[in-house]
């Protein structure tokens, strides 16, 4: 297309030389694709919960919040919110503190890194859904070589045999652990480039200064990563809060609800249930968290902008 | 004090360094591992609960694996995912490149704020929109099929790439496409004969990201698809071969190791590019 209308002056050759309508034009399909496969299903899913639509149903009634009110008076819907944020920031928390721990004995040069940094990265660039695999055989309620280990090592009784997704007191920490698995690579590679990006000078004139670790630790490093300490809290943190795949492989959402989070409730509610409906108006409480991240997300990036 | 006391406080560095080197290892890479030793392990030594499970207690057998291939829907599912990813990743680029070089070369508070608006929809997840999707692509009749996800998946990876792809053009230089036009090209022309060809790092990145999301994304994949011989591999390892009472572990963890490790290795490649994606944005 290009050649033919570099060839004869005609109206592409026009459009393609006026910079404003070209770049309009470059653009547009983009927004039009994203306007209507994410815009147009966000709204459809507003207005699916204020309607009583189901899978197979060709009518669909308006019925006002009557959804919004079926759902606060379950009990499950309040088990998953509370399940969500005790799962959500916990785990983000968990993978903060260890991924800056890992970043720094990762910003050092040592032989075989390569390899290290593959294995570390392992996690995160495996499919999530095949990870939770491997984690549902080590968790197995009479294989797991968890609980071989700790009987190897006589931290368990004669009758004690822990199953991990089986017990209600277990089952939300090995689902936590299962997170922190999974994003504790991102957050560290993130940091690390935060720290790698610190200049030496910085470290030799703390160092001149007689600043020890711990003190160099909480004065120096820490501040000077803090912004992208805060990206990879808040890229973690939309990840894990929106995550139904760990829990619909290892737990469905059991036992007794208490791995089930938001997301895995508006899926078996909606799509496994029928009740698209219902479905609808529990996924749309992920919504306000996700805005709120955003906002932080806005500010941060006007702050870069600034200085 | 005395350099022994300085060298032996080294060798106390040292060891902390390797020890808590090791411990993340062990922790983060554990389960491949597990599935490694898992494939090739025979299934009386898998059931036998007094054997060391970290070892071979039998000579190794490639059982599971022949399983995988010849009784399950594994290559299926492999050639679904092939193909969902070419046609996604082509879209992708269609869609992404222009949009990118557009807001990359694009000046003004709107044009930002486009691309900050566009960025954000990386972060509305499916987990969102599943639910409207599902009863659209009934109403299209893409119901199990794997066009749902070919229309579908770049609703995610169209934002994040476009994003990407307008870091990596706006480090190119105004001046190469204004020779390009003094010489008698568009600027279209310009795009398209000039930055394009220079920003083939960028376009490859895209590829392997567009193809890794594609490779990793469940959630629609198990809301539009209903037949195992539709599934991708992502989908069909955890819905198919678990469902039933018996749990073809070895076959399980065999599949899950094949589906991972090309793609790991792969991005491994391109962590470094990511991250700038993802940081580029708010810190600067």
């Amino acid at each position: 297309m290009t050649a033919a209308a570099t060839a004869r002056p005609g109206f592409f050759t026009r459009l393609a030389d006026d910079e404003r309508w070209l770049m309009r034009l470059m653009i547009a399909p983009t927004i039009i694709y994203i306007v209507a496969l994410v815009g147009y299903p966000f709204f459809l899913s507003l207005y699916y919960s204020v309607t009583d639509i189901h899978i197979g149903t060709r009518t669909l009634n308006f019925v006002g919040l009557k959804n919004y009110q079926n759902i606060m008076e379950s009990g499950a819907f309040w088990t998953a919110l509370k399940n969500t944020f005790v799962f959500t920031i916990v785990s983000q928390l968990l993978v903060l503190v260890l991924a800056k721990i890992l970043a720094m004995a990762l910003v050092k040069d040592f032989r075989g890194k390569w390899l290290v940094r593959f294995l570390i990265l392992l996690p995160w660039v495996a499919p999530i859904s095949m990870g939770s695999i491997g984690w549902l055989w080590i968790f197995d309620s009479i294989y797991s070589p968890i609980n071989w280990v700790l009987r190897w090592a006589g931290l368990l009784g004669p009758n004690q045999w822990p199953i991990w997704l089986g017990q209600p007191d277990l089952a939300m920490g090995s689902i936590i652990a299962v997170h922190v698995w999974r994003m504790l690579p991102l957050a560290t590679v993130i940091i690390l480039a935060g720290l790698s990006s610190i200049p030496q000078d910085i470290h030799d004139a703390a160092d001149v200064d007689g600043a020890g670790f711990w003190r160099k630790l909480f004065t120096v490093t820490i501040p000077l990563v803090m912004p992208i300490l805060l990206v990879a809290l808040l890229f973690g943190t939309v990840f894990t809060f929106t995550d139904m795949i760990v829990i619909f492989v290892l737990t469905r959402g059991g036992p007794y609800d208490t791995t089930q989070v938001l997301a895995s409730l508006a899926f078996f509610t909606g799509i496994q249930g029928s009740d698209l409906s219902e479905g609808a108006a529990i996924s749309l409480f992920l919504f306000p968290v996700l805005v709120a991240i955003a906002i932080a997300f806005l500010r941060m990036a006007r702050r870069a902008e600034v200085t | 004090m005395s350099a022994g006391w300085y060298r032996a406080q080294r060798a106390a560095g040292a060891v902390g360094h390797f020890g808590v080197l090791a411990t993340f290892v062990t922790f983060l890479a554990f389960p491949f591992y597990w599935m490694l030793i898992t494939t090739f392990k025979t299934t009386q030594d898998l059931h036998d609960t007094k054997n060391n499970p970290f070892i071979f207690n039998d000579p190794p057998t490639l059982h599971h694996i022949r399983v995988l291939f010849e009784d399950t829907a594994f290559i299926q599912w492999l050639i679904n995912t092939a193909w969902v990813g070419v046609l996604v990743v082509i879209i992708t680029l269609v869609f992404a490149l222009p949009a990118g070089y557009s807001l990359a070369r694009a000046t003004g508070r709107w044009s930002q704020m486009l691309a900050i608006g566009i960025f954000l929809t990386y972060l509305v997840p499916p987990t969102i929109l599943f639910i409207p999707f599902a009863r659209i692509i009934a109403n299209l009749g893409l119901q199990n099929s794997l066009w749902s996800l070919v229309l579908v998946y770049p609703s995610f990876t169209i934002p994040f790439c476009t994003w990407l792809l307008m870091g990596f053009f706006k480090a190119i230089p105004r001046d190469l496409e204004d020779a390009a036009m003094i010489d008698g090209l568009s600027r279209f022309g310009a795009f398209v004969r000039v930055v394009i060809p220079i920003s083939v790092a960028g376009v490859l990145t895209v590829v392997i990201f567009t193809f890794t999301l594609v490779t990793q994304e469940f959630v629609y994949g198990v809301t539009f698809i209903t037949t195992s011989s539709n599934y991708t591999v992502s989908v069909g390892v955890p819905t198919f071969l678990v469902r039933g009472d018996v749990y073809f572990w070895g076959s399980m963890m065999a599949a899950a190791l094949i589906a991972s490790l090309p793609i790991a290795v792969l991005y491994n490649f391109f962590v470094e590019r990511f991250v700038v994606g993802f940081t580029v944005g708010a810190v600067k």
